[in-house]
């Protein structure tokens, strides 16, 4: 037995209408400082008060949100009391929005103490609408939610399968003026979720097709997005929608061994969370295929790439995707995304000791011990392709 | 070997202790468990297999005749069916947590924080002989 969890989706032109058909008091906006300033929280905000719901804007998310934030945040909305919670913003807002909406339902729980085993009994004061504003994350359909513990410099994946979002709005023009280096971190997100999703070990026959779409719109719309920006909106809007379809794929099936590394990296060198687990996926490819545990010949064949077997699949689709990165301009090594030969070494240790330890590993097709995982950093460090 | 028994759970202990990855994996577990076989009719008694899982090891492993002697950190609890399909790696032990075929009681925070040990307990499971007792 398995589910399958999706909220409804609003999507296209105009797709922040649907807001227009909301009823309520109160709606609790959860967003960042920049989202604030361009102006976007007012859009939703001036929707919310032509059809009378008053509302309150909390814009103080960070990138990587703490479980300090998401504590404040949570109180302001037991303060305020809204029906409503909206997440409006890349992964760190709506994860951060999903986080105080399960605190504010339950406050007698510690944000890292949120799991998926218990039943929470959410919905009983508010419910969750998501409006992503980068093309990445997926964050508005999953139910996960990927929180920072500052003290113990550690990422946490947090969440219940009840708090999938009850909306999402994926409109395209909040993301129309990205700059290039959010649209490719972004994107490629989309990518390492669609594989991940394809290959982890929960994948069913419910996000297989998921996945597999959102791969071949991601290698289609993603080089258009990052070059021509807002001059292609159709590449906007397909990317947008394939960052959505692939949070669908990936959060119905689960993630593997890229986020494991690009969860750890991340934490540790501070690299975006779509670049850094982007950097990995084609080295976790390699590895998983080396072992002859690869599920890759679908995506191969749905890229047109050149595969007869699983082996051919592997070696084709990695080195598709490093083409691709190289054509967006992501680094294809940790060397290439900055991080210094001394830095590397001298975190290795608690590099692979958080890798070892997070859950994205559980569902990985090929499970690396301590040696691998050290060998894994290492190749992916000096851009060496997995040879064992 | 038949399962739920005395027997399996002791063979269980061994191959815990000969696996090293298992010991990598689990090396900052502490805690027992209660592996509880649910009775297929209402009324039965269950059947509770105690295992003592520590930085890696098993320090010990038994049928329990009195489960109300001990205080445990965990509490496994699943029917017949649903363990051979765990033991048998028909199910993923977490998916058979988050489906609540398994529930468990203890603290949920630990449990995520290893789920590679569960996989390589799961792991040492397939390689001691069972028999199912349906």
């Amino acid at each position: 037995m398995w589910y399958f969890r999706s909220p409804e989706i609003a999507f296209g032109e105009d797709a922040l209408s649907r807001l227009d058909h909301l009823t309520g008091k109160r709606a609790f906006i959860v967003t960042d400082p920049i989202i604030a300033r361009l102006g976007f929280a007012e859009r939703v905000r001036e929707k919310l008060q032509a059809i009378g719901i008053e509302s309150a804007v909390f814009a103080e998310v960070e990138p990587e949100p703490s479980l300090q934030t998401v504590r404040r945040g949570a109180e302001a909305m037991l303060a305020y009391g809204p029906e409503w919670i909206i997440g409006l913003g890349g992964g760190s807002s709506m994860d951060a929005a999903q986080a105080m909406w399960i605190l504010y339902e339950r406050p007698d729980l510690s944000p890292d103490a949120i799991n998926p085993f218990d039943i929470l009994g959410l919905r009983q004061k508010a419910r969750l609408i998501c409006i992503p504003t980068t093309a990445g994350t997926g964050a508005d359909v999953t139910a996960g939610a990927v929180l920072t513990d500052t003290e113990e410099k550690r990422k946490l994946e947090v969440g219940s399968l009840e708090a999938t979002p009850d909306l999402s709005i994926v409109d395209p023009q909040f993301t129309t003026h990205l700059p290039r280096q959010v649209t490719a971190d972004t994107g490629i997100d989309v990518l390492t979720h669609s594989v991940e999703g394809y290959t982890s070990t929960w994948a069913n026959d419910f996000s297989d097709g998921l996945c597999l779409q959102a791969t071949r719109m991601v290698f289609t719309y993603l080089p258009r997005a990052v070059e021509h920006g807002a001059a292609d909106m159709e590449a906007r809007e397909k990317m947008a929608n394939a960052a959505t379809i692939a949070g669908l794929g990936m959060g119905n099936s689960h993630i593997a061994l890229a986020h494991a590394l690009g969860h750890s990296a991340g934490a540790l060198f501070h690299i975006p969370h779509g670049r850094i687990t982007g950097l990995f996926l084609p080295y976790t490819i390699e590895y998983t295929a080396n072992a002859g545990a690869g599920r890759y010949l679908d995506l191969a064949h749905i890229l047109k790439l050149p595969a007869t077997n699983e082996t051919q699949a592997a070696a084709s689709l990695a080195a598709a995707i490093r083409d691709l990165m190289r054509r967006i301009g992501q680094p294809l090594s940790l060397q290439a995304a900055g991080v210094a030969r001394e830095n590397f070494e001298a975190n290795l240790e608690p590099l692979c000791d958080r890798a070892a330890m997070d859950v994205s590993l559980v569902t990985s097709r090929r499970v690396p011990g301590g040696e691998d995982l050290k060998r894994l950093f290492e190749y992916a460090y000096a851009g060496r392709p997995i040879d064992f | 070997m038949r399962f739920p028994s005395d027997e399996w759970i002791k063979a269980l202990h061994e191959e815990i202790n000969r696996s090293q990855a298992y010991a990598e994996a689990a090396k900052n577990w502490e805690g027992d468990f209660y592996f509880v076989v649910k009775p297929a009719q209402p009324g039965a008694e269950p059947t509770y297999l105690y295992m003592d899982l520590w930085h890696g090891q098993c320090r010990e492993a038994f049928l329990a005749t009195d489960p109300a002697a001990k205080k445990l950190a965990f509490v496994m609890s699943a029917t017949l069916p649903i363990w051979r399909k765990v033991i048998t790696k028909q199910l993923d032990p977490i998916q058979g947590l988050l489906t609540r075929q398994i529930q468990l009681q203890g603290n949920m925070v630990m449990i995520m924080k290893n789920v590679k040990a569960a996989q390589e307990l799961v792991e040492c499971c397939t390689h001691v002989p069972v028999e199912f007792s349906e």
